[in-house]
């Protein structure tokens, strides 16, 4: 009946992504700053190989990730030679933001004042704010309080100079603290960059689809900074910080962390949540990772191609009660990696690409696109790390052809039409499957489609040395059986 | 070869005899199980890991090639590596490791 918590959602009712162009951090990522400290004749090839804004924005897979195209429509590669014909700023998941902007967004949510920018940086980037459709909702008048003499602030102790583009000194971030570690400038920079990119795109989410920001409950954080002081490395809440500078004033919030697997969990917690009763309107966000820029640069030196991991991502989701048109999240259909399931890639998938689908009756072919690891090949190919999408697909192709749902010969074709290329910024996180949301939504509603999609993440939980356990979590969503 | 892997196999050898070991690689493409076979029979090839100039000369196989597979009951190798062998491209890896094991036996 209507007052049926179970029919009433939960749904995903908005989803938007951003990209904010960063090649001036890149050599605070922490492979370059690590290689550059220990070589620092790199220098001239890296700065060297870094792309312009309009080239990053017209690089295909930047024009699928915010909803130009189709993952699936995507050109034969070569991508990093496409021309930069019709590639818009503004784009249908959000928005390519440039670096002089990110540094300006960044001044306007440090409360703390650790960020000082060159006053003609400030002016400039104040301006293009002023003009930013989002630009109301920021507070400008801290690039007020940013604006300072960059080599002056680049020389003080203990502060990391911040460049635009490979060498033009704009900047400076400052430690908070002389003594404690997590709240050194290289630590504070990577938390202010993921604040800043996960408050673009839930402002673009809230101003974009016209939501009440006073209407959401809850905003879960699932990037993968670790927010903290020397007393709880970790143990912070960006979550609760990106609802304020987004002005969502009836919120509160917290971080959900599981390494790149997160924002699947973050879902689920939000659907149950709203599913619940708990809240009525919760926003999953999650901001760039600056530690993965150039995580692979040596390889695209090697091969003669531009630094592609040069943007930082930023994604937020709203999850709230059955709205009659929204993709439904199938809470009866959560697939999980339980601790004995195995470690291999072929149980983790089977755990959650068939478990779930068998629970609730429905045939891997009743999916119709997956969702999985969408790391970008073009990325991580050159570095030798392969083609990630490329493999999980074929392993889900296989668990079809081993249910009897397809033949051998079937097996690429079923990869061709429910996979995709991988299209991702390696930014982890944004990558596992969160930065197909907002296509997920457009594919699951009026002419999309499509009728389910599986989003399915996995998160390397050996990385820090407390378990040899992966991780991973799928959630289904499916087409609004009262519309949409 | 990862570093970890690369000092566990180091152990191994030096706890065992040499003709009581076997090295089965899962490597997911060739380049990476050359690599891997590489570092097992001349040393590691990048001289980051424990076996740098180390040539341990023991015998290596990829866990898709029919020497490996012939002796795996059926049933378990369906259960184990089924799934995986559908998805990889088992005789680009077998060459690759083949290779390896041939040039080894050249130099020997």
């Amino acid at each position: 009946m209507g007052s049926d918590v179970s029919e009433q959602g939960p749904v995903v009712s908005q989803a938007r992504l951003v990209l904010a162009h960063a090649p001036g951090m890149v050599r605070h990522g922490s492979k370059p700053a690590r290689e550059l400290e220990a070589d620092p004749d790199l220098a001239e090839a890296l700065f060297g190989s870094l792309r312009t804004f309009e080239e990053a924005m017209a690089y295909p897979p930047n024009q699928a990730f915010l909803g130009a195209l189709h993952p699936r429509e995507l050109p034969e590669r070569p991508w990093v030679s496409a021309s930069a014909d019709g590639a818009e700023r503004f784009a249908p998941h959000g928005e390519h933001m440039p670096e002089e902007e990110l540094l300006g967004l960044m001044a306007a949510v440090d409360e703390f004042e650790l960020l000082t920018l060159g006053e003609e940086v400030c002016e400039r980037a104040a301006a293009a704010l002023d003009r930013h459709p989002l630009g109301e909702s920021l507070d400008l008048d801290r690039l007020g309080a940013a604006a300072g003499d960059p080599e002056e602030a680049a020389e003080r102790p203990g502060s990391l100079p911040l460049h635009l583009g490979g060498e033009h000194l704009v900047g400076a971030m400052h430690r908070a603290d002389e003594e404690d570690v997590a709240l050194h400038a290289p630590v504070l920079l990577e938390n202010l960059a993921a604040k800043a990119t996960a408050t673009l795109a839930l402002l673009h989410l809230v101003r974009g689809a016209d939501i009440d920001p006073d209407s959401i409950d809850y905003v879960i954080g699932c990037g993968e900074e670790a927010i903290g002081d020397r007393y709880q490395r970790g143990g912070g809440n960006l979550g609760k910080s990106v609802a304020a500078a987004a002005g969502l004033g009836e919120a509160s919030g917290a971080d959900l962390k599981n390494f790149c697997a997160a924002p699947i969990p973050a879902l689920v917690v939000a659907a149950s949540l709203v599913s619940a009763g708990v809240f009525q309107r919760v926003a999953v966000v999650a901001g760039g990772s600056l530690p993965k820029l150039g995580m692979k640069f040596e390889g695209h030196l090697k091969h003669e191609m531009p630094v592609l991991e040069d943007v930082l991502a930023g994604a937020a989701a709203l999850v709230e009660r059955d709205d009659g048109g929204s993709p439904r999240i199938r809470l009866d259909a959560v697939g999980r990696h339980t601790v004995k399931a195995g470690g291999s890639n072929d149980r983790i998938m089977r755990a959650l690409a068939v478990e779930p689908l068998e629970r609730v009756g429905i045939e891997m072919l009743g999916v119709d696109d997956y969702a999985t690891e969408l790391h970008n090949p073009e990325v991580t190919e050159p570095q030798g790390s392969g083609n990630v999408p490329e493999r999980n697909y074929k392993i889900i192709a296989a668990l079809a052809k081993r249910r009897g749902e397809i033949e051998r010969d079937d097996m690429d074709s079923f990869v061709a039409e429910r996979g995709m290329p991988g299209y991702s910024p390696t930014q982890g996180h944004i990558a596992s499957a969160l930065c197909y949301l907002p296509h997920a939504c457009r594919r699951l509603t009026g002419e999309g489609g499509a009728e389910r999609v599986m989003m399915l993440a996995k998160g390397s939980l050996f990385l820090g040395r407390m378990s040899e356990l992966s991780d991973g979590m799928s959630v289904l969503l499916e087409r609004n059986p009262n519309g949409g | 070869m990862d570093l970890g892997s690369q000092e566990k196999i180091k152990k191994l050898a030096d706890e065992h005899a040499r003709d009581e070991l076997l090295v089965v690689l899962g490597a997911p493409d060739a380049e990476a199980a050359e690599i891997a076979a590489e570092t097992i029979v001349f040393g590691d090839p990048t001289y980051a890991g424990a076996l740098t100039e180390t040539q341990l000369g023991l015998d290596v196989f990829h866990v898709l090639e029919d020497e490996i597979q012939s002796e795996v009951p059926d049933d378990v190798w369906e259960d184990q590596v089924g799934v995986m062998a559908d998805t990889l491209e088992a005789e680009a890896l077998a060459e690759a490791v083949r290779n390896m094991r041939t040039k080894a036996g050249e130099e020997a």
